[in-house]
């Protein structure tokens, strides 16, 4: 939580978590595949231990082309996408075309850099444009920026790096940077207690978004102990 | 340094300075009013064509309950109400300021306004004030799109769900829709499961208790308020009486002492002059 916010509501009716600022404990992805990106996220979202949503859609639209994987507190989140998304559709109105990856990761930086004492935020900016083709852009907590290849954030993140590393390639074909976003993400749920629920995907080609869920129940197994 | 050809930028957004000095105060032993909080159940379901919203009716200051039978469902607009949890000053400022801005967008347009207008307006005043309005909101509504129900919580994050719970007695409430909501119920059966899931709140949650308001707002038609759809809680009747019939104490004596005036005084009172003003 932000040093900032200073919570003096303390009710002896009304438990903790309530007044406690809501966040995404989170799994989230990006990967590069030879064509585009595809972006994956869980869908639990806590209140200290409690689950205030188990079907939540983390992967939320820019543009067209472009979106965003949110972690961090839910309400600073959705906010910024909010701003990014008017900020894009009036540039695009302004060149008449498809904004660029990079200037929407540049626009949540800004904003993430210029508030980054009040805001809780790790953003994967990912998506496909004309000039570079399919690009993800980190922008985690203080408001730094990165282009990388693969990406993932989020509480559950630090328990598949190793996985993440040992398995990337780069120029896969879209099913099997599909196949590993559902691995990795099937990994960091089965080790994160504040990950969970569904596997939610996007895959951003030229053509656009191509969405898809994963249930609980039909996730890839690995070994249980 | 600051110049007056060169003035300081003043820091952007709200102060919160007096929230630090309120919290360095309360350390010191000067803590600040306690505000009328109504540990809540309230809740709203999409059932076959429509929503419905059901709320408890108990307000508390800490452990005193403050008003027996209060109403959570606020209004929003014609085809959209708004159950709220947490500070009640909060929840009822919050929906009347947003009630008048729909009202002035309906009247601009000459449309019935959208739910998700009332949603961004309401998320977007509660993200402002970081958390401050503590404001805990079920909103729910129909418009030409269908139905729809929102969470939206005091920090201004936003859900959009088929069936959502809030306050205190959310987890009592969560559990009976969990177990007993589906897609197309019917208004017969959306309005028992919203009854129940309020019940669990008022039985099982301190904070929650008395009746169960209903709200119906159907895709046709108008919003249908079901205010004190049930007593949770009728008083029980007394078994017996313990008023004594007249007599049942013996008299003994009995003595009349009468009132004597000894004089009547009757002062004439003069009327007061009153000079008229001179005009200049």
């Amino acid at each position: 939580m932000a040093a900032s916010v200073i919570n003096t509501y303390t009710d002896p009716g009304m438990p903790e978590w309530l007044s406690a600022p809501h966040s995404t404990g989170t799994s989230i992805m990006a990967c590069e595949f030879d064509g585009g990106v595809v972006i994956g996220a869980d869908s639990r979202t806590t209140t200290g231990a409690y689950i205030a949503n188990r079907v939540t859609d983390k992967l939320t639209r820019i543009t067209d082309h472009i979106y965003c994987c949110r972690s961090g507190s839910a309400a600073d989140t959705q906010a910024i996408a909010d701003i990014v998304t008017y900020h894009l559709n009036f540039h695009k109105m302004e060149l008449s075309e498809e904004p660029l990856v990079q200037t929407a990761a540049a626009i949540f930086r800004e904003l993430c850099y210029n508030y980054r004492d009040s805001l809780v935020a790790g953003i994967l900016v990912a998506g496909w444009d004309k000039k570079n083709g399919g690009q993800i852009y980190s922008v985690p907590i203080g408001g730094m920026v990165q282009r990388q290849a693969v990406s993932i954030g989020g509480s559950g993140s630090t328990y598949v790096y190793g996985y993440v590393d040992a398995n990337f390639k780069p120029n896969m074909t879209k099913e099997e940077a599909v196949k590993f976003v559902t691995n990795t993400l099937s990994l960091a749920i089965l080790r994160d207690g504040s990950s969970g629920g569904v596997v939610r995907l996007g895959v951003i080609t030229e053509a656009g978004v191509e969405r898809s869920v994963i249930l609980g129940d039909q996730l890839p197994k690995f070994y249980e102990g | 340094m600051a110049s007056v050809l060169v003035p300081e930028i003043p820091a952007p957004g709200f102060s919160f300075e007096n929230c630090q000095r309120n919290a360095f105060l309360a350390q010191k032993g000067f803590p600040a009013p306690k505000a009328t909080k109504t540990g809540t159940t309230i809740v709203g379901i999409i059932y076959a064509d429509g929503v419905i919203l059901g709320a408890d009716t108990r307000a508390t200051e800490n452990t005193v309950v403050s008003d027996k039978n209060c109403q959570k469902i606020h209004y929003l607009a014609g085809n959209m109400y708004c159950c709220g949890a947490g500070t009640a000053a909060d929840t009822e400022m919050t929906t009347q300021t947003v009630a008048s801005q729909l009202e002035l967008q309906r009247l601009h347009t000459g449309r019935t306004v959208p739910v998700e207008t009332a949603a961004t307006l309401l998320k977007r005043m509660l993200f402002r004030y970081q958390g401050y309005i503590g404001a805990a909101l079920v909103l729910g509504g129909v418009d030409r799109t269908g139905p729809h129900i929102y969470c939206i919580y005091p920090h201004g994050s936003v859900d959009k769900l088929p069936y959502a719970t809030m306050g205190s007695g959310s987890l009592a409430a969560m559990a009976v829709f969990e177990s007993g909501w589906k897609p197309n119920l019917s208004e017969e059966e959306g309005k028992k499961l919203v009854r129940d899931a309020i019940a669990a709140g008022i039985f099982n949650d301190l904070g929650s208790g008395s009746n169960v308001d209903l709200c119906v707002i159907r895709n046709t038609g108008p919003a249908q308020y079901l205010r004190t759809y049930e007593e949770a809680n009728v008083k029980g009747k007394k078994q017996g009486s313990y008023r004594y019939p007249l007599g049942t104490t013996a008299v003994l004596r009995q003595r009349v002492i009468p009132l004597e005036v000894e004089s009547v005084a009757v002062h004439p009172v003069q009327a007061m002059e009153v000079e008229p003003s001179s005009s200049p």
